[in-house]
């Protein structure tokens, strides 16, 4: 089956209601990791469609208690990656590092047929498997994540194995910005490199906040462009709302090297009123008085 | 009971005009470890290291070395696991007074298995040198980074955040490797920490009422260990001993109580509820009540020991007091 190459429009359209839904939780619960959806969001939907080679999803269709701690004898649990379709040698694999971007990914999942549309009716629900810090089990992951800088080497563990099996998939990984300060991350381009890693792929969601702040203001980190190649992975900076700009820059040469794919967005894109808190947009609460404003955005979106 | 605010913003705020040396450190959780005002009031004793916290530890041992007194705020998780070389080989080995504030532990944060520190006392107390308070109230809050700042060494703090009990009299402190006494008895002994503390004090009331005669102390320090107020109540306790922790039950408070009693040749029985393996993200309260870790729990495991069935249901336990985190 050839794989389904989506318009422009349709990929905006993805992103559009990856945004909504997750106001949609904000209004609901009173604060989520809104600022996320909004940097990532044309980000995730091009990767969940023209970027991403996947087979189509082999999760359950709907959310499910969550299935048990891994161990010797829960072993066969559901595994939140067959969301991403099942494992082939020549499918593309996805790993989720900036684990506080479930939220996101859920919903891509959802606008793109690969769960339920009614699946966030279980997000951060006591007892689910939608957990708002995703691990094995939830959907579109395929590891523990909320550690930061970790997943990264396990995306290039698998690549490695990838490589060396043959296989001609690529291991995608998306990366926040902020978790390019832990050593870890630059321990493992400084591998990737060395093992002449082009199946590895690096996707930085690169909004220039964190927790505390800007990044700047906490530790500076640029410039990336100038680490990233010192480090001897190919890399490109784009704008990450800009659809047609990010696709492309997958296609930047890169033999014998990781790619690292940089897209540079704002916290508060398509949510206008976001923008006067900026850079204090990590988790954003919705305040009584605030919420009218909030709901007319949502109504209009 | 009184529900206090940002207890320990107060406190490190009230520490530093004290101690112009006293500098925190930060790995990006600085605004989720009530020192957002102290970075403002502070800011050039406010280091931001970045999401790095390998780097950090062993940059906080640079600063002890050169006569800074240096806190570390994080989430508890993120002080010992990825970063236990450092902990140990920068700071622990040349016994620096380096204090890891450590927030949300056990399961009090909503982020999932990978935010739960769920065996940090466990690993903790295998570090030589390291001291290890685990606060259970805003009174312990109140007194224990004074306690931290007069220790000779590092300290790991299992750091309580945001809407905090005031279960004990503001103005009686908490006394180093010392245990709060909270009833004495002679039938059961009941040692809780953490967050237990309080469920530990509803089922205790509970059981007094039923005629259980119960020595219920809570626990602060957990390293050193060696109080020998809870030997002695150990050593009179008839049926045996229960403790109750915000950790796995191995390597925390239990299995520091079952050290204690081989060691003093107290042959009695010993019930240690506490996690049995990793859990999982959800909130706290839900947590409590899934892994068993809750006021309910207690009264079974005292029923076992006695022998006896105290018929005491849910409803016969005071209303559960609800604090739980939207934000990681
Ligand atoms: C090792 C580790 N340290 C700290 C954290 C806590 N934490 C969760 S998200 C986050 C900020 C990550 O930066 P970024 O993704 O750029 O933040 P955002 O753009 O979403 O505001 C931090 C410090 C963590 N999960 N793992
Ligand atoms: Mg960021």
């Amino acid at each position: 089956m050839d794989k389904k190459i989506y318009s422009k429009e349709e990929i905006q359209a993805i992103a559009n209601s990856i945004r909504k839904q997750i106001l949609g939780i904000a209004l609901k619960s009173g604060g989520c990791y809104l600022a996320q959806a909004c940097s990532s969001a044309e980000i995730v939907a091009s990767l969940y469609t023209n970027v991403m080679n996947l087979g189509p999803s082999e999760g359950l269709w709907e959310p499910i208690p969550f299935p048990g701690v891994p161990g010797p004898d829960n072993m066969d649990y559901p595994k939140g990656m067959m969301y991403n379709g099942a494992p082939a040698p020549d499918k593309d694999r996805f790993f989720v590092s900036c684990c506080h971007y479930a939220s996101v990914i859920y919903c891509a999942l959802a606008a793109t047929g690969r769960i339920s549309p009614d699946c966030m009716d279980k997000f951060n629900v006591d007892g689910w498997n939608m957990e708002m810090i995703g691990a094995e089990h939830s959907p579109g992951f395929e590891n523990t994540a909320g550690s930061l800088g970790q997943t990264i080497s396990i995306a290039g563990g698998t690549a490695h194995a990838r490589k060396r099996r043959g296989d001609t998939g690529k291991c995608f990984v998306m990366l926040g910005d902020g978790e390019l300060q832990e050593g870890q991350t630059w321990e493992c381009i400084q591998a990737a490199s060395h093992y002449k890693l082009d199946n590895l792929i690096i996707v930085i969601d690169a909004n220039g906040q964190q927790v505390e702040g800007k990044i700047e203001d906490q530790m500076t980190e640029e410039p990336l462009i100038e680490r990233f190649k010192s480090f001897g992975a190919e890399c490109v900076s784009v704008d990450g709302h800009d659809i047609d700009a990010f696709c492309n820059a997958f296609k930047t040469p890169h033999k014998d090297k990781p790619l690292v794919v940089i897209g540079r967005t704002l916290g508060y894109t398509g949510i206008k009123p976001l923008e006067k808190r900026w850079p204090f947009l990590h988790f954003v609460r919705i305040s009584a008085d605030e919420r009218e404003e909030y709901q007319k955005i949502y109504d209009e979106m | 009971m009184k529900i206090e605010v940002n207890t320990h913003e107060k406190n490190i705020l009230r520490l530093a005009e004290e101690h112009p040396e006293l500098v925190v450190l930060s790995a990006d959780l600085g605004t989720s470890c009530e020192v957002k005002k102290f970075r403002a009031m502070y800011p050039d004793r406010y280091f931001t290291m970045g999401i790095a916290e390998q780097n950090m530890t062993s940059w906080a041992a640079g600063l002890a070395r050169e006569g800074y007194r240096p806190f570390i705020h994080t989430f508890a998780v993120f002080e010992y696991r990825r970063v236990l070389d450092q902990v140990e080989m920068s700071v622990a080995y040349p016994n620096l007074p380096v204090v890891f504030v450590g927030f949300v532990p056990g399961i009090t944060t909503p982020g999932g298995v990978s935010h739960q520190s769920i065996n940090d006392v466990a690993v903790m107390r295998s570090v030589p040198n390291m001291a290890i308070f685990d606060v259970g109230d805003a009174t312990d809050i109140d007194y224990i980074l004074d306690m931290a700042y007069d220790y000779n060494g590092p300290v790991y703090i299992r750091q309580l955040r945001k809407e905090v009990p005031r279960l004990f009299p503001a103005d009686e402190p908490v006394i180093f490797n010392r245990a709060r006494v909270l009833s004495e008895g002679d039938d059961v002994v009941i040692l809780s920490s953490s967050i237990c503390t309080e469920e530990a004090m509803r089922a205790t009331a509970v059981l007094k009422e039923r005629g259980i005669s119960v020595s219920h102390m809570h626990v602060t320090t957990l390293k050193p260990f060696s109080d020998p107020t809870i030997v002695d109540a150990i050593a009179k306790a008839k049926y045996g001993v229960v403790t109750i922790e915000n950790h796995l039950d191995i390597g925390g408070l239990g299995s520091a109580t079952a050290d204690l009693m081989a060691e003093h040749g107290l042959g009695k029985r010993l019930i240690k509820i506490g996690l049995k393996g990793y859990a999982h993200g959800a909130s706290k309260m839900y947590l409590m009540e899934k892994y068993g870790i809750n006021a309910m729990n207690l009264v079974k495991a005292v029923e076992e020991l006695t022998g006896r069935d105290l018929n005491i249901g849910k409803d016969d336990l005071e209303e559960v007091r609800f604090v739980d985190f939207l934000e990681v």
